[in-house]
């Protein structure tokens, strides 16, 4: 099927709002290439169990989608931004409209599992040598996109913490060196108090600005008592999940005819509930949570990737105003077929590993803050924990500076914020 | 610095193509005679963590010990399918093979040990590969009508050898039995030529209970595999033959200090093969080591990407490497800058092996052959 033929009652098997939003802008998914559609859906099915701005996003970018393909049915929608632009459609999609698809890719039920669809495109993308061209034209088209729908500025500047080195009482090796040009390293600052204090100070800006997940708190361990506005997610609440994940892992490897892709599209497929998080939760957390262990690659088996992951899809997703997050020290390194049996063995923890893993971690951290609408007014704070030194980046902090100069934790939020 | 400064500052040497234009250097040892050892510095390594100046320090002995050695080829890109077996199936036959990675498959065309064998008219046993997991059992030998059966390499794998020789309880050997880390919960089923057990001891000249023994010594999959491919050496002596390290892939996982552990492990079993081939009488003086990655990982700044974990962007950094050659034809101490494909590597074996690739799709670099 190609998406001319597209019909509402293709969406009869879509969540209630996914289903409405898909049929308010069927016209616009009917003009649209196929190598592009099923990108579009595989958000939009979801749409339910989205956040805020993720909404957002994409009802904005659907709404641009119809004022370029039937303009004269949006002139009166507040959102048809891309007629202003005088650009034909053609224009924004010739890139797509010239990637070579396979008819197996046509016959596929991309409406239904749009996931698998971009999957199975992918392979062909990179077996066809056509991935350069797609990727052309999707960065091309989001150029676009974001001249013509400018990404929301957030509420209010964004602030990005990091703790790191949790357990470790000694480290020689210099840290923060990728962070480090980008603002003023501290060697002197006191740690008394270091995390309550950076916890009440993220509380304070909850309190403040009290905007539905727009503050955050990820801990790779377990989580210290936290204002109960933010939105927590943690490494230890979640060893049921991942208990239950691996289990049902283990059974489905042993099914025959189970192979890496099916595995995937299986896990792709988990609900909350059936890894044991009550029907009473946050759906839509819920389902960010259940994702970050079915999708992520190492989440499941090391806290730091889980912690480093969940930044990373937070800042994308939610797009969080306030993000804290303390990495934990990880289970030292074990082969994959002993970390997912389930022996009983007492877990033995690499915590300089750890450092150097989440020092790395930090730094995608910042990166991935960065790239959010506002990032010339963010700022980011990473802190050795229990430790004196500290990386503070701001708008107002010179860049690649050091102070010896004694300071708190207070002191450099202040200098940032 | 740009890419092209920092890696011709990291060798620190002539640059080649400037100062000695781009003919090979004569060897003078008869074609016979000449052997061809390729090691893949897998699975994926960046620029940041080897070459970069903040990465040299993770590779002490590619600085140290075997640039000054070497020809340094800093622009080798590979524009094929970035997963690791795929793209080492393609370095070995010089084609851009599409095989689906994670099948138990061969490659569609001939590998460099077919054309090897079936031209110069040798024995199987003169042509091996050690390879890290169950999913590299086919990389031998190709499907190709005109080649493949009974032409190609003869594959060993030193985890399933281990496994093999286990048989039965295995706890102390579980962190060297980790198959692959793309899809760490499988190993594909074996269905290949692989070197059963008891050619352990007829091949290898090793007990199992030896065998089982050093292994006990080592701490990861690529040490097993260095430690076969030195009795592999002194028993067969093949001329040609194909190391593919992987412990490095580790960083799937998302563990940055298990990444540059694995990058700083390859190092020195790289600079430990050299030294092998160099006091190993079959192959010291007539000897031509090639050490490439097969590809890169995603940069930091791709957004598509999760950085040095995976290599699924297929930007730039993921697809551009280097590669070192070094002994005999060798020009020592010299960098080329200019850009070649890794399927140029086997037409440039062929060149130096004297046999006709005729089917690959890159061509001889004529600073090596």
């Amino acid at each position: 099927m190609l998406p001319r033929d597209l019909k509402a009652e293709h969406f009869n098997r879509y969540p209630a709002e996914a289903r409405k939003l898909v049929t308010d802008y069927l016209v616009a998914l009917q003009a649209l290439p196929l190598s592009f559609v099923p990108n579009l859906l595989r958000e939009a099915i979801d749409y339910d169990f989205k956040f805020p701005a993720e909404r957002r996003a994409l009802e904005r970018e659907l709404a641009n989608l119809q004022s370029l393909i039937a303009p004269r049915s949006t002139e009166h929608s507040p959102e048809h931004a891309a007629e202003r632009s005088s650009e034909q459609p053609q224009e924004w999609f010739r890139g797509f409209a010239q990637i070579k698809l396979s008819p197996q890719l046509e016959q596929m039920d991309w409406v239904n599992s749009p996931a698998q669809f971009v999957e199975q495109l992918s392979t062909h993308l990179w077996a066809t040598h056509q991935l350069d061209a797609f990727r052309k034209a999707a960065t091309e088209y989001a150029d676009r996109l974001h001249a013509v729908v400018p990404l929301e500025p957030p509420p209010i500047p964004r602030l990005g913490i990091a703790v790191i080195g949790q357990g470790v009482s000694a480290y020689d090796e210099p840290l923060f060196r990728k962070l480090r040009p980008h603002g003023g390293y501290f060697s002197r600052v006191k740690p008394e108090g270091g995390l309550r204090l950076l916890l009440n100070a993220i509380a304070a800006r909850a309190q403040a600005h009290p905007i539905p997940y727009g503050h955050w708190y990820v801990d790779g361990g377990e989580e210290a008592e936290h204002f109960p506005a933010l939105t927590c997610v943690s490494y230890h609440a979640l060893e049921p999940v991942r208990s239950a994940l691996l289990r049902k892992m283990r059974t489905e490897i042993a099914e025959p005819g189970m192979g890496p892709e099916a595995l995937r599209t299986l896990l792709a497929q988990m609900n909350p509930v059936e890894l044991g998080l009550g029907p009473a939760g946050d759906p839509v957390l819920d389902r960010f949570r259940v994702k970050l262990l079915t999708e992520g690659s190492g989440t499941q088996i090391f806290s730091t990737t889980f912690v480093q992951w969940t930044a990373r899809e937070a800042l994308r997703r939610a797009q969080p105003c306030t993000l804290l997050v303390r990495f934990a020290p990880r289970q030292r390194q074990k082969p994959m077929n002993e970390l997912i049996s389930e022996k009983e063995d007492e877990t033995e923890l690499d915590p300089h590993g750890s450092l150097m893993d989440a020092d790395m971690g930090a730094y995608y951290n910042w990166i991935n803050q960065q790239r959010l609408s506002g990032a010339d007014q963010s700022s980011f704070l990473v802190w050795f924990e229990n430790h004196n030194e500290a990386v503070a980046i701001g708008p107002s902090m010179p860049r690649a500076t050091e102070s010896s100069t004694p300071t708190d934790l207070r002191e450099l939020l202040s200098l940032i914020t | 610095m740009s890419r092209r400064d920092f890696l011709r500052s990291a060798a620190g040497v002539a640059l080649g193509g400037a100062l000695l234009g781009s003919r090979a250097l004569a060897s003078g040892i008869p074609v016979k005679n000449r052997k061809v050892v390729v090691i893949t510095f897998g699975g994926g390594a960046r620029d940041q963590e080897t070459f970069a100046p903040e990465g040299q320090v993770n590779i002490p002995h590619l600085m140290g010990e075997l640039i000054p050695q070497s020809s340094f080829f800093t622009q080798v890109v590979n524009r094929g399918i970035l997963g690791h077996y795929v793209a080492t199936a393609s370095l070995a036959t010089g084609v851009y093979e599409t095989i689906n990675n994670f099948a138990s498959l061969p490659p569609e065309h001939p590998t460099v040990f077919e054309y090897f064998r079936k031209d110069r008219r040798r024995p199987a046993s003169d042509t091996w590969v050690v390879a890290p997991s169950n999913g590299f059992n086919r990389i031998g030998e190709s499907s190709h009508r005109s080649y493949g059966a009974g032409l190609g390499a003869q594959v060993i794998l030193p985890k399933h050898l281990l496994t093999a020789a286990l048989s039965g309880g295995h706890s102390e050997y579980q962190h060297l039995l980790r198959d692959n880390y793309e899809t760490p919960f499988y190993a594909p089923e074996l269905g290949g030529s692989e070197v059963e057990l008891e050619q352990l001891e007829r091949i290898l000249n090793l007990s199992v209970e030896d065998f089982k023994g050093h292994a006990r010594t080592l701490s990861s999959p690529d040490e097993l595999s260095v430690y076969v491919v030195r009795q592999l050496m002194r028993q067969e002596a093949p001329s040609l033959l194909w190391i593919t390290m992987h412990d490095i892939d580790v960083a799937h996982a998302g563990a940055y200090s298990l990444y540059v552990e694995g990058v700083r492990r390859t190092d020195r079993l790289c600079a430990e093969v050299w030294k092998i081939i160099q006091t190993e009488p079959e192959y010291a003086g007539k000897t031509t080591l090639f050490i490439l990655p097969d590809f890169g990982r995603d940069s930091d700044e791709d957004s598509g990407g999760n950085g040095f974990q995976h290599h699924r962007t297929g930007d730039a950094p993921s697809r551009t490497t280097w590669m070192l050659a070094l002994g005999a034809g060798v020009r020592e101490n010299v960098v080329f800058d200019r850009p070649m494909e890794s399927t140029d590597l086997v037409p440039t074996i062929g060149a130096i092996l004297d046999f006709s690739p005729s089917l690959a799709q890159g061509k001889p670099i004529s600073e090596l052959a």
